[in-house]
C-alpha cells in the first residue's frame, strides 16, 4: 500500500503524518508513507486545503487532521 | 429577557453569598465579572463555533471554486466574501488555496475578497464580541468585515494586478478534481463537534487570561483612563491603532476581553474595532506566506488597501456610535 501525506510542512501536516504512522503500525500492515511538500505536486491531486491524505493515488481526505482511528478506516 | 440572566443570578449568589464578598467591593465585582463572563463566553463560543463548523462542511474550497469561477465580478466578490465568513484562515492552506482559485479561473479580485474575509471575520471574535458587547456589535463587526472584503476585493480586481502574481502560479495545473465520498449528516455533525472542541481547547486559556486581565482593568483602572490619550478628539488614534495592529499576530481570543475593558475606560469603539480587525486580518506571518505567491508590489498594495478599509470603518463607527 502506498500512502502519501500532502502538506507544505505546517504543524497540522506533521500531526497527520505522525497519526498515519501510528495507524500503519497499529494495523500491522505493509505500507510506505511518503511526505509530499512540493506545492506543484500537491496541487496535481486536485486539492486546495492541506493536509491531505492519499492512499494508492486516491485522495481520501483533505483539509483535515485525521486521528489515527479515522485513518485506519481508509487503510482497510 | 436576557437568556444569560439565570447565570448572572447564580454567579451573584456564589460571589456575594457563598464567598461572602459584599456587593460593590472591588474584588467582589471583579470576581463576579470574571466568572460570569467566562461561563457566558464559553457557551457562546461552543454554539457559534459549532454552527459555523457545520456550515463549513458544505463549503470546502475544492467545491466553491467552480461556483466562484463563473460569477460576475461584483456578485462574485459578494459571494466570495460570504463564503470567507465561514472559512478560517489557515497559514497551512493559504498557498494551495490561492493557487487553486487562480488556476480554476476565479478572477483575482474575487480571490482577494475570499482571502480578506477568511481571516478578518472569524467566529471566535464574533462569539467574544457577542458575549462582551451584545449581538448588535457582533453583527456590526461581521457586516463591516464583509463590506471591507467585498469593496477591497473589487478595487484590487479593477487594478489588474495579474502580472504581480508569481509566474509559477500560472504554470501549475490541477489534473483532476479530488472527489471524496459524500458526507453523511451524522459525519457532518461529528466533524463540526470535533472542530468545536478543538478550537475551544486551543483558545480557552487565552480567553480566561484575557477576561481575568479585563476584570482587573474593569475593577482597578481609573475611569476615563484612555479618554485623554485615545478619545474621539484624537484624530490620529485610528491610524495608529491600525498600524500597530497590522504586524501583530495576536490571538483574537485573548485580546478582545482586554480591549472590551479598555472601551469601558474611554477607548472609542471604532478605534477598538479597527485595532482588532487589523490584528486579525493582516499579520506578518500571513505576509511571509503570501509572498510565495505574490510579488512584493502586490503584497504591499493588498495590505494597504485592506488597512485603509479598516481605518475607514474605524472612523465611521467613531462617527456614528
Amino acid at each position: 500500500m502506498k500512502i502519501k501525506v500532502l502538506g507544505s510542512g505546517c504543524p497540522n501536516c506533521k500531526v497527520l503524518e505522525a497519526n498515519t504512522k501510528k495507524a500503519v503500525e497499529e494495523l500491522k500492515i505493509k505500507a510506505s508513507i511518503e511526505k509530499v511538500t512540493d506545492i506543484a505536486k500537491i496541487m496535481e491531486y486536485g486539492i486546495m486545503s492541506t493536509p491531505a491524505l492519499v492512499v494508492n493515488e486516491k485522495v481520501v481526505s483533505y483539509g483535515k487532521v485525521l486521528s489515527s482511528d479515522e485513518i485506519k478506516k481508509f487503510l482497510k | 429577557m436576557d437568556v444569560f440572566y439565570p447565570i448572572q443570578i447564580s454567579v451573584n449568589w456564589l460571589v456575594h453569598s457563598l464567598f461572602n464578598l459584599p456587593q460593590g467591593s472591588i474584588f467582589g465585582e471583579a470576581l463576579n465579572f470574571f466568572i460570569y463572563d467566562s461561563i457566558k463566553i464559553l457557551i457562546l463560543l461552543a454554539v457559534i463555533i459549532f454552527v459555523v463548523s457545520y456550515i463549513r462542511t458544505y463549503l470546502a474550497p475544492e467545491k466553491v471554486k467552480r461556483f466562484l469561477s463563473r460569477k460576475f465580478e461584483f456578485l462574485g466578490n459578494m459571494t466570495a466574501a460570504t463564503i470567507g465568513i465561514f472559512t478560517p484562515f489557515c497559514s497551512c492552506s493559504a498557498v494551495p488555496l490561492f493557487i487553486g482559485l487562480v488556476e480554476s479561473g476565479v478572477p483575482l479580485g474575487v480571490t482577494f475578497s475570499y482571502l480578506i474575509a477568511a481571516p478578518l471575520i472569524n467566529e471566535v471574535a464574533a462569539a467574544l464580541l457577542w458575549g462582551l458587547f451584545g449581538w448588535k456589535i457582533a453583527l456590526i463587526y461581521v457586516a463591516s468585515g464583509w463590506i471591507i472584503s467585498v469593496v477591497a476585493g473589487f478595487i484590487l480586481g479593477k487594478m489588474h494586478l495579474e502580472k504581480y502574481v508569481e509566474e509559477y502560479v500560472y504554470k501549475i495545473k490541477m489534473k483532476k478534481q479530488a472527489v471524496l465520498d459524500k458526507k453523511l449528516q451524522k459525519e457532518r455533525v461529528s466533524e463540526a463537534w470535533g472542530e468545536t472542541k478543538s478550537i475551544i481547547r486551543k483558545v480557552f486559556l487565552y480567553v480566561l487570561v484575557g477576561i481575568a486581565l479585563g476584570a482587573f482593568i474593569h475593577g482597578y483602572a481609573p475611569e476615563n483612563l484612555l479618554t485623554q490619550i485615545a478619545g474621539k478628539g484624537n484624530w490620529f488614534a485610528v491610524p495608529v491603532a491600525v498600524l500597530i495592529g497590522v504586524p501583530l499576530y495576536a490571538n483574537a481570543a485573548g485580546m478582545i476581553p482586554i480591549v472590551s475593558s479598555l472601551i469601558e475606560k474611554g477607548l472609542p469603539l471604532g478605534t477598538a474595532l479597527a485595532f482588532m480587525m487589523a490584528v486579525t486580518a493582516l499579520s506578518l506571518p500571513e505576509a511571509i506566506i503570501l509572498r510565495k505567491v505574490m510579488k512584493m508590489k502586490l503584497l504591499i498594495i493588498y495590505f494597504s488597501i485592506v488597512a485603509l478599509g479598516i481605518m475607514f470603518i474605524g472612523y465611521l463607527f467613531n462617527f456614528i456610535l
